[in-house]
């Protein structure tokens, strides 16, 4: 048999037809749905009188309008909420997914959470299947195996209706980073520095695999971090071969196989790596060691430096049409070229997003943070856990406390000021630094001005009020 | 789906890249149950720019859309596609565009034509003074000065374009072949 790399060995086990052209009928084997990218299609199903196919591998929970504040009142009964069209929006999916038998976390449940930090918490995500998700981001899964990507409103009812998607293979890349991580270098720092090499279009077309030993020495939820912002180079998926930290990572979440049928699912999950003699479509090879913590300074995820660095001129791009955005950019931004990096003040902190709102995140802010009080000129800082359990276990260990005593308003979880949907936002032409994955134009609120960076430096900057070298803070 | 075949008229010539989702509709019109309407929000933040080709009365109206490379990154929110489609575009022609975009565009009858920057370039000069042609039949843009630029479209997706076809009828009738894939894997 041919050498396969690990995302056509996923993709031939997913085929269920192909047809003349090569594109496929491929099999999904869980969908998670939310409330915004999902009425249409709820709506869709209805007009042409379908049903839900497979609502036992369909599963549904809020996070993108769902406000950060308090959900209920002290006697526990359900707060409203204020925004009239959030609340619609929030109603809409609880009579769709009690019409059409979803399963469905409520919004005021410990589980509930951002959707992609739910989907692995709860042994949902499970190495080897197809995940796909209304969102962009669900190529966070790939950090446990799954094929997971992101769809539009008319894949979701496809998925609803059938369980299946008409797709056409994707190329494949390798992307290799080897040797160990610098003091205070993070995921964050490590898919950032990516995403800057291979530049916002430069992973279109293409599924990634994450290879080398940086990788294999990472968490599962650094992992996470890093397949999550696959899509902000313009993959639609990111893989890491699952290993034996994916599988103590998974052992008896709540939804994950149990029993004789979890010993199957771990000898099954071994064969699920790339085979030697496997060739990738194209390859980008990095060291750890040339990977410095990092900093987005434009309005695309492709515009980012080393903390050491200083605002570009425009000018010292080649091609024209970049030196025109970066033109645009640093007028969005409000930044004059040479201006030392550590020099830029914000005004804003956001901790959180599916990106970096997992426990070792917050744990990471939080080792930054203690003992330590936010700078004066913030206005607001916000931490916001991935999920209520993510926030029960952060409490557990006393981190709320560590946040709270230095100035930080601990929330509950949500998507919240990644996207601005719910009422966090970013004032205009004001700046935050984000641990979330976009800093693209209003993003963050209108006229809002983003800059990313891992969870210990978002805290470094919330001591000192600019964005700061973390390394510089803690040594 | 509406079916596409052939498109004439005045083209934006935006030729921006790397135009997100997010500014092609921002994120608080993402809270709607319907599909209706988003055309009024579509490009808010370049709205806001003096002289920007959307409230340019040459191109009121028209059907396609020139940009740079990687449109449509970012979010995969339909709502971009919904939105084009509320304005009245039919296609969008880059040099590349992010794969979630390309897919909805196509499921909304939009079509993302794929011509080279030299081609582009060249369509932007065109554009801000004569129509353009988009015939799906040859799969070519075309100009009133003889410009004739070829592009390809996957065969699938092309004869759903131009035939409206609905996919979730076309795959309902592989359900047989879904069922014993179900039977075969257990799932």
């Amino acid at each position: 048999m041919t050498a396969r790399t690990l995302y056509e060995k996923i993709w031939d086990a997913h085929v269920i037809e192909q047809r003349e052209d090569g594109t496929c009928l491929i099999y999904i084997d869980r969908h998670l749905v939310h409330e915004v990218t999902s009425p249409q299609a709820f709506e869709g199903l209805r007009l042409a009188t379908r049903k839900v196919r497979r609502p036992d591998l369909t599963l549904a929970v809020a996070d993108h309008n769902v406000p950060t504040t308090a959900r209920v009142d002290s006697r526990g009964a359900r707060l409203a909420i204020g925004d009239p069209r959030s609340a619609e929006q929030l109603a809409a999916l609880e009579a769709n997914v009690a019409e059409f038998k979803v399963p469905y976390i409520e919004a005021t449940a410990a589980e509930q959470g951002i959707v992609h930090v739910v989907g692995p918490e709860q042994g949902f995500t499970l190495p080897g299947t197809t995940v796909v998700c209304g969102d962009s981001h669900t190529a966070a899964h790939g950090a446990l195996g799954a094929l997971a990507f992101g769809i539009g409103t008319s894949e979701v009812e496809h998925v609803l209706a059938t369980q299946t998607l008409l797709l056409r293979p994707s190329k494949t890349m390798e992307v290799r980073v080897e040797g160990r991580l610098g003091f205070a270098v993070s995921a964050k720092d490590v898919i950032l520095s990516i995403i800057g090499r291979l530049g916002a279009a430069g992973g279109t077309g293409f599924v990634i695999e994450y290879r080398g030993s940086t990788f294999r020495d990472m968490s599962i939820e650094a992992r996470l971090t890093v397949a999550n912002m696959s899509i902000e180079a313009g993959a639609r998926s990111g893989l890491f071969a699952p290993d034996e930290k994916t599988f103590a990572y998974l052992k008896d979440r709540p939804m994950s196989p149990k029993g004789d049928a979890w010993l199957e699912s771990v000898e099954r999950w071994r064969t699920l790596h790339t085979d030697d003699g496997a060739s990738f479509d194209s390859s980008l090879r990095l060291d750890a060691s040339e990977i410095a913590p990092s900093v987005t300074w434009g309005t695309s995820p492709e515009d980012v430096l080393p903390i050491t660095g200083t605002v570009p001129d425009p000018e010292s791009f080649v091609d024209s049409s970049k030196q025109a955005a970066a033109r645009k950019a640093l007028d969005y931004m409000g930044l004059t070229p040479g201006t030392s990096l550590q020099d830029v003040t914000v005004e804003h902190i956001f901790i959180g997003s599916c990106t970096n709102s997992r426990i070792e995140d917050l744990r990471q802010a939080a080792d930054v943070v203690r003992g330590r009080k936010i700078n004066s000129a913030i206005k607001q800082a916000l931490v916001v856990p991935g999920s209520g359990l993510v926030k029960r276990q952060a409490e557990a260990e006393g981190l709320d406390r560590i946040f709270t005593e230095a100035g930080f308003e601990w929330r509950e979880p949500g998507c919240s000021m990644c996207l601005a949907m719910n009422p966090d936002k970013v004032p205009p032409q004001e700046r935050c630094a984000s641990t979330s994955n976009r800093n693209f134009v209003g993003r963050q609120g209108p006229g809002a001005r983003t800059h990313l960076l891992s969870p210990a430096m978002a805290a470094a900057a919330a001591v000192t009020g600019r964005l700061t070298d973390v390394r510089e803070l803690v040594k | 789906m509406k079916s596409v075949r052939l498109l004439h008229g005045p083209a934006y010539p935006l030729g921006r890249k790397n135009i997100d989702t997010d500014v092609i509709i921002g994120a608080e019109h993402l809270k709607t149950i319907t599909r209706a309407g988003l055309g009024r929000h579509a490009f808010e933040t370049i709205r806001r720019e003096p002289g920007n080709v959307f409230d340019d009365p040459r191109f009121q109206g028209a059907p396609i859309l020139i940009a740079g490379d990687n449109f449509g990154c970012g979010s995969s929110r339909e709502h971009a596609a919904w939105a084009l489609d509320d304005l009245g575009i039919r296609a969008v022609i880059a040099p590349s565009f992010s794969d979630i975009f390309s897919g909805n565009a196509f499921k909304n009858g939009i079509v993302a034509v794929v011509l080279d920057q030299p081609a582009v370039d060249r369509l932007l000069e065109v554009a801000a003074e004569l129509p353009l042609t988009v015939d799906l039949e040859t799969m070519t843009v075309t100009t009133p000065l003889q410009d004739r630029f070829h592009f390809h479209l996957d065969p699938f997706r092309r004869e759903c374009l131009m035939g409206g076809l609905d996919e979730i009828g076309l795959t309902t009738a592989s359900e047989p072949a879904i069922r014993a894939y179900e039977a075969r894997t257990g799932i």
